[in-house]
């Protein structure tokens, strides 16, 4: 989304597409702006966050369409370190990012199965799962003891508290309704506010990766064809002058 | 370059050829030999294209159904292993899911043309006609292929669409069982509709666009002011106002097919899903037949009809409405009235309306884009009758307008 | 517009500047040919093996401590079939005794790994790994590994013999005088990860992964 130019190509060449929201949770507040500025080409962040994802979301959620293999090769990370770090014991390179938990067990423990991870930016947005890992805040009318703002009633329970800490939701009521103002610690976490941003970005960032591992690829080959396709198109263009010199 | 007829007696390999398959007399015959209008401005390019894109469509989507496994249970991670694993898989598939919205946007374009410069009216209302059939033909294949992914877009797509032939009277239910093969959308739907999408409607598509050039053969061009160029022949008998296509328009349409192919590359490579509008995000996730998208919306080439169906209040109703705003296309040569073709010679009631038909169908299409709740329904009817108008009061005013006169040759600056 | 005089709309060919328009004609069609020719190379590459294909053709690991002396096994490694012999000690010492009756005793002419081209073979004598592919047309070929096998005479010391076109080979997949294939049964790259691992897929003298 940072790309400064595919913005300029884009705000060149395309009328402003109305963009299709996806549907946001229910209070309305400055949260639903947060977007993660993902840097697909960042390969330290992409590293980061299949990090984080191993470490803490691969316990109950697969990413069915994505291999270890795959993933070493573009987020260069040398063999060793993917076998010491991100494979799970048994897994074979070439195997797909498939959780342990086993799909009635995460019905039985949840009441709904982990949803695969593999095309989530895709279908929600990045802008969608930024949010939810920032909008967790402690709700005792819940099962988990906590809720979340983007996703409210989400099953899942906040895995990244140890991290984040707790906090708490303030609101305000403005023109008879609830508006969102602002989160409150109530317990700090082992990370700092800005290094739990940055924790989910990169997450966020490695989602992205993994919804279409070809991004990256995609848009600096893109480049080339557009300069090679603005070649062709001055050859053609003089050569249309050349030969409409005769019509009169 | 230029074959000059009489190639046939000069020796070699072309005479070979020529004796047994007459290669020269086409190309003079279609090409060199064939008289344009030297008129043509840009809307004159869209024909070229929508030939190029359906090209394109037919390349991509042969190599895409030799990974794509048309079954319920691996059409969606069919795609996924061609966005993934088959090598430039995500680029052949980007390009016929591009190339369907772009299909769609020189094809609108390309009728819009037609309904400027009054490229419908005698002696073009066959071409016209064959190029509804064409658009009719291309609506279908466009569905079809949008039901091929398995997304829940797709899926929840078919639903509505299949279900409107349940609204016919008395058959209808048995006709949607008969479509779906099945008694919900299930894999028999997917795999028929992939074998028409791949296999009938392009071949009746092709035969369409043969029968469309042979027509266009026939009458010749029409042009921006919509008078006939055979009218004024010069001392050898050739069209004073004509060119001919080749070389003059191939190096015409040459640039125009470099300009097309930066905005198409431009969409393939940096905006493919174009914010939700080219590849919708609910696609994104598998079939589900308990779970219906929040926003159920077709893709944005057919919302204005779909806005249309739902700005009425009867199921029934709604269907046959949304029918008779193709239909109603199918007579534009009998409704038209005025005695000039063009536009630039028409009188100020037919530019407004034209005006008015084309931001009806822009906002038609957003709108069904859009919740059908409020505002947008009233406006949905609004925008509805605005569209209709345009059609059934123009038999009214294309007579009762002023028109200017038609000059005797065609406008063209050098 | 208001011209009457029928002028022709085309210049005739002595006003062209013929060079110039052949130089345009010749960049933009050059320009054009380059282009589809890129093209092209994401269509005919995308049948190349998919990354499923090649994960799938990862090496494969054999536990060879299971397979009894005198036996053989078969296993499939990039959709081909592959032998796995354990010979007796008495079959390695038999290699020696028919070198005049083969095609190609030293597999001169044949396709092995370095390391695979000598009298057995194989890295270990014990262990002979083969491409199960009749190098003929393409057939298995089967095992007859007894001495004096009644269908093939008296004097068969043991091997392989194709049910398709009648060739035979020896219990190092060496061609026999008088079979249609003329060449030795290939040998696919292997390694020995431990003394009982084989692996298949990664040359034994190669750094890393295949």
């Amino acid at each position: 989304m940072r790309n400064p130019l595919r913005n300029a190509i884009l705000a060149l060449a395309f009328l402003a597409a109305p963009a299709v929201h996806a549907a946001g949770g229910g209070l309305p507040g400055e949260w639903q702006k947060w977007q993660p500025g993902n840097e697909i080409n960042n390969i330290a962040s992409l590293q980061r966050g299949a990090g984080h994802f191993m470490g803490y979301c691969a316990g109950c959620h697969s990413l069915k369409y994505v291999r270890y293999s795959r993933l070493a090769a573009d987020l260069k990370i040398p063999e060793a370190q993917l076998e010491s770090t991100l494979l799970p014991p048994g897994a074979k390179k070439g195997d797909y990012v498939i959780t342990a938990l086993a799909a009635a067990d995460g019905e039985a423990w949840f009441g709904k199965t982990p949803p695969d991870l593999s095309l989530i930016t895709r279908a929600k947005g990045s802008d969608h799962v930024y949010r939810f890992l920032k909008t967790f805040y402690v709700d005792d009318k819940t099962v988990n003891g906590t809720n979340n703002l983007a996703l409210p009633g989400t099953a899942m329970p906040h895995v990244l508290s140890a991290l984040q800490g707790a906090q708490a939701l303030k609101t305000v009521k403005k023109d008879g309704h609830e508006h969102f103002e602002g989160f409150e610690q109530l317990e700090p976490g082992q990370l700092t506010a800005a290094q739990y941003d940055e924790f989910v970005r990169d997450t966020v960032n490695f989602l992205e990766y993994a919804g279409e591992p070809a991004k990256a690829k995609r848009m600096s080959l893109g480049v080339w064809v557009i300069l090679f396709l603005l070649m062709f198109t001055a050859f053609a263009y003089l050569l249309k002058k050349e030969y409409w010199r005769d019509v009169k | 370059m230029a074959a000059s007829p009489d190639t046939a007696a000069k020796g070699g390999f072309r005479a070979w050829l020529n004796k047994r398959l007459p290669v020269d007399e086409f190309v003079q015959s279609q090409l060199t030999g064939y008289f344009a209008p030297k008129n043509f401005n840009l809307w004159y390019f869209f024909g070229a294209l929508s030939l190029m894109v359906f090209v394109i469509q037919i390349l991509s989507g042969i190599f895409l159904t030799m990974h794509y496994k048309p079954s319920e249970l691996m059409a969606f991670d069919s795609v996924e292993y061609i966005m993934r694993e088959v090598e430039w898989g995500w680029l052949i598939r980007y390009m016929h899911s591009t190339g369907a919205s772009f299909f769609f946007i020189v094809v609108y374009l390309h009728m819009f043309r037609a309904l400027m410069y009054g490229s419908y009216r005698a002696p073009r209302e066959l071409l016209w006609l064959l190029g509804m059939l064409l658009y009719l033909a291309l609506m279908a294949e466009a569905f079809m292929g949008y039901v091929l992914p398995w997304g829940n877009m797709s899926y929840w797509g078919a639903q509505v669409i299949v279900n409107l032939f349940g609204t016919i009277p008395v058959i209808g239910p048995g006709i949607v069982e008969w479509i779906r093969g099945d008694y919900g959308i299930a894999d028999s739907t997917l795999n028929r509709f992939f074998a028409l999408h791949v296999i009938a409607v392009p071949f009746a598509i092709a035969f369409l666009i043969l029968m469309h050039l042979v027509a266009l053969r026939q009458t010749g061009s029409n042009n921006p002011d919509g008078i006939e160029i055979k009218a004024k022949l010069g001392a050898d008998g050739k069209p004073v106002d004509g060119i001919p296509f080749h070389p003059y328009y191939t190096v015409k349409d040459l640039v125009g097919v470099g300009v097309f192919l930066l905005f198409f590359c431009g969409v393939i490579f940096f905006v493919p899903t174009f914010g939700g509008l080219f590849l919708e995000k609910p696609n994104f996730e598998p079939a589900n037949a308990l779970s219906t998208p929040e926003h159920i919306a077709p893709v944005w080439y057919f919302t204005a009809f779909y806005a249309m169906l739902r700005a009425v209040p009867d199921q029934q109703m709604g269907a046959l409405l949304m029918l008779l705003a193709i239909v109603v296309l199918f007579f534009l040569p009998w409704l038209d009235r005025s005695p000039v073709k063009s536009i630039r010679y028409k009188g100020w009631m037919s530019k407004v309306a034209l005006a008015l038909f084309v931001v009806a169908f822009i906002v038609l299409s957003y709108l069904g884009l859009q919740p059908a709740d409020g505002v947008y329904v009233i406006l949905a009817r609004i925008f509805t009758a605005i569209y209709f108008a345009y059609f059934i009061l123009m038999p009214w005013y294309t007579r009762a307008e002023k028109t200017k006169a038609a000059p005797e040759r065609v406008t063209y600056h050098a | 517009m208001s011209d009457p005089v029928t002028t022709p709309p085309v210049s005739t060919d002595e006003e062209v500047d013929t060079s110039r328009r052949k130089f345009l004609t010749a960049a933009t069609a050059a320009t054009g040919a380059v282009g589809a020719g890129f093209t092209l190379v994401p269509f005919i590459a995308s049948w190349k093996p998919s990354e499923r294909a090649r994960a799938l053709g990862a090496p494969l690991e054999i536990d060879v401590s299971k397979i009894e002396p005198g036996q053989m096994i078969t296993q499939s490694w990039r959709k081909q079939p592959i032998y796995v012999v354990r010979r007796t000690p008495e079959a390695v010492a038999g290699l020696a005794q028919h070198d005049g009756g083969l095609k190609d005793p030293k597999s001169e002419a044949s396709d092995q790994p370095t390391y695979a081209k000598n009298e057995q073979r194989s890295i270990k004598p014990e262990f002979l790994v083969l491409y199960a592919a009749c190098t003929h047309l393409g057939c298995l070929p089967k095992q007859h590994f007894t001495q004096g096998d009644p269908t093939l005479g008296p004097d068969w010391p043991g091997g392989f013999f194709c049910p398709c076109h009648g060739s035979r080979f020896d219990l190092a997949g060496r061609v026999f005088n008088g079979s249609p294939a003329s060449v030795n049964l290939r040998v696919p790259p292997y390694k020995f990860e431990s003394d009982t691992m084989l692996v298949i897929g990664v040359d034994a003298t190669a750094q890393g992964a295949a």
